[in-house]
């Protein structure tokens, strides 16, 4: 047996006017955590999607355990022992965790020897987990563990990981890290994508650069700097987002005591919620997914109203307040859901700049739209935050993730809010857009506006916040300064404050 | 193996091109159900597009073609507006219909009376009673979140009920000698809907349907409804977004839908049919969704659908004299055009690739 376990070389993939992948070899070795970087749209995903059979390559082979390796169908990935934990789980919340599993099996064993198995599983890799539990009662952690026992339950030799810390706390990275450290040194290979340079060259023994569908270079993490890694995935260099110190002022928003019933039944209720936020902050408000951060944004953004008090601004109570009366008052905010809620997928990006301008870029004369003026906010846009788009017409689906992230945060900036709440700004955006949308929130909130950042990135809320809260459950806990706490602090309000809740309860 | 790819975007030539391919393989189709019937299809399809434009008696059908299609393009584009919000008004017939009873009903309260106030004022009652029949799903939906598909639609049956109560009862003419059916409106100048001018079929109807697609095409394209209407429709939670309230356009859609319903229905009883008659309604509201779906939703295109389905409704009656085809046939071909429309309707959204079968190259 040779050293390799997976061999790509030579590989291709065009689409209809997109070169997705091109010419891409490199190595995966036996029992090595093998990272795979790039922005957005630089070919991370079909090549990871051909490793795993959903897309056929135009060209260039695999050998997997030396042996030819073109799997036309995810089972032959799954049954050469090629396992996939994708970024989105494909989890019924009304079953069982055991069910679950079970339902993505081909001949399920019994239901009892199964939970046997996830029991052994679970606690052999340090994942705790019980089969027992409904996975809707479960915390984006906790899926994310079904779905990598649902993995190792077929034996793999190579597992592929999308972007799994995402939606983690920083206790939950540190689990999964030790899980993947203990598969690597039983011998299992993992295909690690992610953005966050710093957990790569935490965990990862070797990394592949892709850029624009080619390889750029594979290289050792822990001998590079984070920065280094990050000018070669986008091959120019940029600067961290940088804050210049600013003195902040008057009361903005000030919540009191919000409470809100959930809309749905996996929704979370907002518990009581209250904070004051002045102009010229950044607060960051952390938590996993599922915790209420978006019960929190349709609160303040006006789509759900609360109870009259609850939320004002500036002295002028706006609980009752719909989204465009709030728009006028200048509060205005960017939800996390890009297609469907921040932006209508198949309308023009003129229009999706229309669906929250029309008020303050006066686009609207006797309820009449002006559309060459849209036309030209729209552009405003799209050159202002670097939006890569063919034209200012084209759907807004047909944009990558990260160009209409860029597009729906640029639309609210230009407006010049005075108070801007943003609910994870650079979800699934590359690093260097994400660079930008950062420092344009610290720019705006120089200027004098209060942004209140909800997001699950930890990284990012230290990095651009001045004061931090985490949500849990619908509570939010204590706000302090960031510069006065550590990551782990920050990680036990996050994710640690159920064992402060069973403390108190 | 053909897979479907779905696009990027959709294709703007599929878009264009699709109901000109339907209009097509629907000839195709007929005329393999002609041919089955024992007519020769050349024959069948030329009698019903070509003859009733250019045939021998083109000049008695052609003002059948406008006083067909005021009806079709009035409703159509009522209901077309309320599609692009998600809002599926399916009981056009039944606002049709107590338009068309709430409008005479004014027109014969006045009776004998001669003014030029009447026929403004049975206008008004026609869109009135559109209006109020399609308010009962609109505020249903709003309040109790009812299916405005099946109240809609089971309101049809209520107003056909109604409709021949009233032909039966309070509308009867009481000169009638005891025959069912109100005064021909026709005889009765005030309330006459007349052809403006003699020989077209034109009258105040096809004035309407005219004005409707024009306002409906400004208000889609250019005003802030038309555009929260189309956003409702495309992402209703993007709507909520940007500040649009549900119900209202719930509200609205219906109300314009039924509105437009109830003024066809008044235009043609003071028109074309001129009396309350238990058989008066022909099913306008129902072809309607297909003009509306075969005209893209857009008013342009539904004035062109309009006309194309008047005319197929024309050339079927001359099939039938002349062909002796059963007129479920005609029907048949009728709903053939709407089936096409939404199989090729695939291909704006998807393309259609050929693909080897993998299995070998594994």
């Amino acid at each position: 047996m040779s050293e390799t376990l997976l061999s790509i070389s030579g590989l291709s993939k065009a689409y209809p006017g997109v070169v997705a992948n091109e010419d891409v070899s490199f190595d995966i070795r036996r029992g090595e955590v093998h990272a795979l970087l790039g922005e957005n749209g630089a070919g991370k995903s079909t090549l990871v999607k051909m490793i795993y059979g959903l897309v056929k390559p135009d060209a260039g082979t695999m050998r997997l355990n030396d042996k030819a390796f073109a799997p036309s169908e995810p089972r032959a990935a799954r049954a050469a022992g090629v396992a996939m934990v994708f970024q989105h789980f494909s989890l019924f919340e009304a079953l069982s965790v055991a069910e679950n599993i079970a339902l993505g099996m081909e001949i399920p064993p019994p239901m009892r020897a199964l939970a046997a198995r996830i029991r052994e599983v679970s606690q052999d890799y340090g994942l705790p987990l019980s089969p027992e539990r409904l996975v809707g009662d479960l915390s984006a952690g906790e899926r994310q563990r079904v779905e990598i026992i649902r993995c190792l339950l077929q034996d793999p030799r190579l597992l592929i990981m999308d972007e799994p810390t995402s939606v983690l706390t920083p206790q939950e990275v540190e689990i999964l890290f030790a899980t993947l450290r203990k598969l690597s040194a039983d011998g299992v290979s993992i295909l690690y994508i992610s953005h966050k340079l710093e957990e790569i060259r935490a965990l990862c023994h070797t990394a592949t650069i892709l850029r624009q569908g080619r390889k750029v270079a594979t290289c050792t993490p822990k001998d590079v700097s984070a920065r280094e890694m990050a000018e070669m995935m986008v091959g120019v260099s940029f600067n961290a987002a940088t804050r210049s110190s600013r003195p902040t002022g008057d009361a903005a928003l000030t919540v009191e005591g919000l409470s809100l019933k959930a809309s749905s039944q996996f929704g979370t209720s907002l518990k009581d919620i209250s904070f004051t936020q002045r102009q010229g902050e950044v607060l960051g408000i952390g938590g996993d997914a599922g915790t209420g951060q978006d019960e929190l944004l349709s609160a303040l953004s006006g789509e759900m109203s609360t109870a009259p008090g609850s939320i004002t601004l500036r002295g002028q109570d706006i609980s009752r307040l719909g989204p465009n009366g709030r728009r006028r008052l200048s509060l205005l905010s960017a939800p996390e859901e890009r297609l469907g809620h921040a932006a209508a997928p198949n309308m023009s990006l003129v229009e999706n700049a229309t669906l929250t301008g029309a008020e303050r870029q006066g686009l609207l004369s006797a309820g009449f739209l002006n559309w060459p003026a849209a036309r030209g906010f729209t552009k405003n846009v799209i050159s202002g935050f670097d939006v890569r788009t063919p034209g200012p017409q084209v759907a807004a689906r047909s944009l990558s993730g990260g160009n209409l992230q860029k597009f729906v945060i640029g639309r609210e900036m230009l407006q010049k809010p005075d108070v801007l709440v943003v609910n994870q700004p650079t979800w699934g955006v590359d690093a260097a857009a994400a660079a930008a949308i950062r420092q344009a929130i610290l720019d705006l909130a120089t200027n004098g506006a209060a942004v209140l950042c909800i997001s699950q990135d930890l990284d990012e809320l230290l990095e651009i916040s001045d004061r931090f809260g985490a949500l849990n459950e619908g509570r939010l806990s204590l706000i302090l300064q960031t510069s006065e706490l550590s990551v782990d602090e920050i990680g036990l309000m996050m994710g640690g404050a159920h064992e402060l809740d069973a403390a108190h309860g | 193996m053909l897979i479907l790819e779905k696009r990027a975007e959709p294709s703007k030539g599929w878009t264009t091109l699709s109901p000109l391919l339907a209009v097509v393989l629907t000839m195709v189709a007929g005329g393999a159900l002609f041919a089955i019937l024992g007519e020769d299809p050349v024959v069948a399809i030329r009698t019903i597009f070509w003859d009733p434009l250019f045939g021998e008696f083109a000049f008695y059908y052609r003002p059948q073609l406008l006083i067909k299609a005021a009806p079709l393009i009035l409703i159509a584009v009522g209901l077309a507006i309320g599609f692009r919000a998600g809002i599926w008004n399916i009981g056009a017939e039944g606002q049709y219909i107590i338009g068309a009873l709430t409008g005479a009903g004014v027109g014969l309260a006045f009776y004998p009376i001669e003014s030029a106030l009447i026929f403004p004022l049975m206008v008004l009652a026609g869109a009135a009673g559109g209006w109020a029949w399609a308010m009962i799903p609109a505020v249903l939906k709003v309040r109790f979140g009812t299916n405005e598909i099946l109240v809609s639609l089971m309101l049809v049956y209520v107003a056909e009920q109604v409709l021949a109560k009233m032909a039966l009862g309070l509308l009867r003419n009481p000169e009638g000698s005891g025959f069912p059916g109100s005064r021909n409106l026709q005889q009765y100048p005030s309330a006459h809907n007349a052809e403006l001018i003699t020989g077209t079929g034109m009258h105040w109807g096809v004035v309407a349907a005219l004005i409707a697609v024009i306002l409906a095409y400004i208000m889609m394209t250019r005003h802030i409804l038309g555009y929260q209407i189309r956003l409702t429709g495309e992402a209703p939670r993007a709507a909520r977004f940007a500040g649009v309230n549900p119900a209202r356009i719930v509200l609205l859609c219906l109300g314009m839908s039924g509105a437009l319903a109830g003024l066809a229905g008044m235009f043609e009883v003071a028109g074309p049919s001129g009396q309350v008659s238990i058989d008066f309604n022909v099913g306008y509201g129902f072809t309607a969704i297909i003009v509306a779906f075969l005209g893209r939703l857009h008013p342009v295109g539904i004035l062109f659908a309009g006309l194309l389905m008047a005319l197929t409704y024309i050339g079927g009656e001359i099939a039938q004299l002349n062909l002796s085809l059963p007129a479920a046939a005609v029907q048949m071909f009728q709903g053939m055009l709407l089936f096409f429309l939404l199989a090729v309707d695939l291909f704006s959204n998807y393309r259609v690739r050929w693909k080897r079968a993998e299995g070998q190259a594994a």
